[in-house]
């Protein structure tokens, strides 16, 4: 299941390593997860539903849907996503057993800091940048154990103006936000914690208290910041069919992770489901890893990402099938095949029209949905915008929301790409410190040109559902007197 | 609805097709004909032949400045930009390329099309490997085929 050469990517597999699951050994390589360990050990079955005892598979690969939680070293409920595998760890899946009620008396450390910034994606890390560069104390805390968020899977090149990184990819602008946050870092201006969840907002007032934990290493943080940024991106979509559930469906994003960041392949055969831009371009990536892909079927009367990207796999040999989608996936215990079948106009399948695809693995690519359940619990302004992928923060030109000194930025905001979240994190960013240092002509100017181009980004086509969206949260902002 | 936005292939019409004369010289043809907010081909261009209203424009390609050096098609992040110059008897096509194996000058690939079927054979000319892993590969293909070309299949 690892692949071993890829036209894009190099997979540095230089210390091996053995843990135990369930009692037996398994091989893993030293920056790997549990779970995608597991995956290329050929482990599919990750957990079973507490009711029925359905099994479960890897669907979102970046601890956000829970289907892969195991007893790790003891440690009740790891998302194993997420979690490095290390030498000699001992794994449990489906304990059918309570944790002890008795907490095991973490190491409590405080923080107090200017800015602090949840989700180091590419809004996260941009915004902590910004913050950073002007002399305010920034903590950047995320949950996954290497900074980048989504983008250190994003192995194609980015579209968008020159001056913002367009042509090169997303993994190498990772690499280039990381050494800028490193760099302040050194300085001691950011402080740095990846595998630390922050789990709670427990008030405000002139500053925000907020609970954090590695849960790994056994640290809880207390966290007393005068502004927070939340940067925490966004998780897949489900789709409701028969069999939804089965092992060898996954999210698309999940398997981007699997193969891209961890070089392990999903599986042999591949129905890819949605094709928007998401769709196309992790099933060409699929294509790169040496993964078939029998076709990409889409509910829409047409394809919704660029075109570009439909060309690229359409010469490739990939049949792209609109007004399509999948009816059911079956097999037994994990995917075997799958019913899809034609839509008509009101949206019924088309009685005679189903087709049996035989494929180990399916993957969801049908839209994202805002991660922003801290804000809600921070107590801001909310509300359900479509064009924004659910509930979102609702927020000012400057990305402050309704509660005074709380920030949103990136997907979190309402879900877009890459290259506005780095533009609406530093808003952000620079948002905060305005606040912190006060406004000048410089930062006013700044802040013109960040606005400037995020606007810019979003005038053609294909930018009307953000734009839409914005317009809607920045109107009810105004309403709001936000 | 336009074809392409249901199929995903562009068709011949959709292009603006250089002239003979033009593509003797070679010239860079421009596969992408959506607004999307996108430009590093208008940088890239040493000879400022390529040109766009604003980010979201499709861009334009004047094939009279138009040198065929290919430094765009080795940039654009959509793979959408080929170089096509015709010889005598037979279409040089330098295409991006991101699969595995590479192909090797001299070796005989699959000739594709835009939905990827098989239209013949062709000779591969040269392959430029780039920093950031996007090769040019340019294969040589029978004439005619000089608009229909766009991908290979390495046979080994």
């Amino acid at each position: 299941m690892r692949i071993d050469i890829h036209p894009i990517l190099q997979f540095d597999r230089e210390r091996e390593i053995s843990f135990l699951y369930n009692g037996n050994k398994i091989k893993a390589f030293e920056g790997e997860t549990i779970a995608s360990a597991l995956h290329a050990a050929g482990i599919k079955v990750l957990s079973h539903s507490i009711k029925l005892n359905r099994p479960r598979g890897f669907f979102c690969g970046i601890g956000k849907c829970s289907s892969c939680l195991m007893r790790v070293n003891g440690v009740p409920n790891v998302r194993t996503c997420i979690t490095p595998v290390e030498d000699g760890m001992v794994v449990e899946s489906d304990v059918q057993q309570l944790p002890s009620a008795e907490f095991p008396g973490s190491n409590k450390e405080d923080i107090s800091v200017d800015i602090l910034v949840v989700g180091a994606g590419p809004a996260g890390i941009s915004a902590a940048i910004e913050a950073g560069k002007r002399g305010v104390s920034v903590l950047l805390v995320d949950e996954n154990p290497m900074l980048g968020g989504q983008l250190i899977k994003q192995t194609h090149k980015f579209f968008g103006s020159r001056k913002e990184r367009a042509g090169t990819r997303g993994i190498k602008i990772a690499e280039e936000l990381e050494e800028q946050v490193r760099e302040l870092e050194k300085n001691g201006k950011v402080k740095i914690l990846p595998g630390t969840s922050v789990f709670g907002y427990y008030g405000g007032g002139s500053s925000h208290m907020l609970g954090a934990a590695n849960k790994m290493s056994n640290v809880m943080y207390h966290i007393n910041a005068k502004k927070v940024i939340f940067a925490c991106g966004a998780q897949e979509n489900m789709l409701s069919f028969p069999g939804n559930d089965l092992p060898g469906v996954y999210g698309a994003g999940g398997v981007q992770t699997l193969m891209n960041v961890y070089g392990i392949k999903p599986g042999k055969r591949v129905l890819m489901i949605g094709a928007g831009n998401v769709g196309l371009i992790v099933s060409y990536q699929l294509l790169q890893a040496g993964v078939e892909v029998d076709r990409v079927v889409e509910a829409m009367p047409r394809i919704g990402g660029y075109s570009v990207h439909a060309a690229k796999l359409r010469r490739n040999g990939v049949p792209i099938y609109t007004s399509h989608s999948v009816k059911e996936v079956y097999g037994k215990d994990r995917v075997e095949g799958a019913i899809v079948a034609k839509l008509d106009e009101n949206w019924n399948f088309v009685e005679g029209s189903e087709e049996d695809v035989k494929c180990d693995t399916v993957c969801l690519a049908v839209g994202l949905t805002p991660s922003a359940r801290l804000l809600f619990q921070a107590g801001v302004k909310r509300d359900y915008i479509p064009e924004a992928g659910g509930y979102v923060a609702i927020h000012n030109m400057e990305m402050e929301t309704s509660v005074k000194g709380i920030y949103v930025a990136g997907d979190s905001s309402g879900i877009e790409e890459a290259s506005t979240a780095m533009l609406e994190g530093k808003i952000a960013g620079l948002s905060a410190s305005i606040s912190l240092t006060g406004r000048d002509s410089s930062t006013t100017a700044k802040m013109e040109e960040y606005i400037k181009t995020l606007e810019e980004m979003r005038r053609g086509p294909f930018g009307s559902k953000a734009r839409e969206a914005k317009r809607k949260i920045l109107e009810e902002a105004s309403n709001e007197g936000i | 609805m336009k074809e392409y936005e249901r199929t995903g292939v562009i068709s011949i019409e959709e292009i603006r097709v250089p002239s003979e004369e033009q593509l003797k010289r070679g010239v860079a043809i421009t596969e992408c004909i959506q607004e999307i907010p996108c430009n590093p081909c208008v940088d890239a261009c040493p000879v400022n032949a390529i040109s766009m209203e604003d980010i979201n424009s499709p861009p334009f390609v004047d094939y009279d400045r138009c040198t065929g050096c290919a430094q765009c098609a080795a940039v654009c992040p959509g793979l959408a930009i080929f170089v096509v110059k015709l010889e005598d008897e037979s279409a040089l096509i330098t295409l991006p390329y991101e699969f595995l194996p590479l192909p090797e000058k001299g070796e005989e690939v699959e000739a594709l099309d835009r939905e990827g079927r098989g239209v013949g054979k062709a000779i591969v000319r040269r392959v430029v490997k780039k920093k950031d892993n996007t090769a040019l590969v340019t294969v040589s293909v029978d004439r005619k085929l000089a608009m229909d070309v766009r991908n290979i299949r390495v046979l080994r």
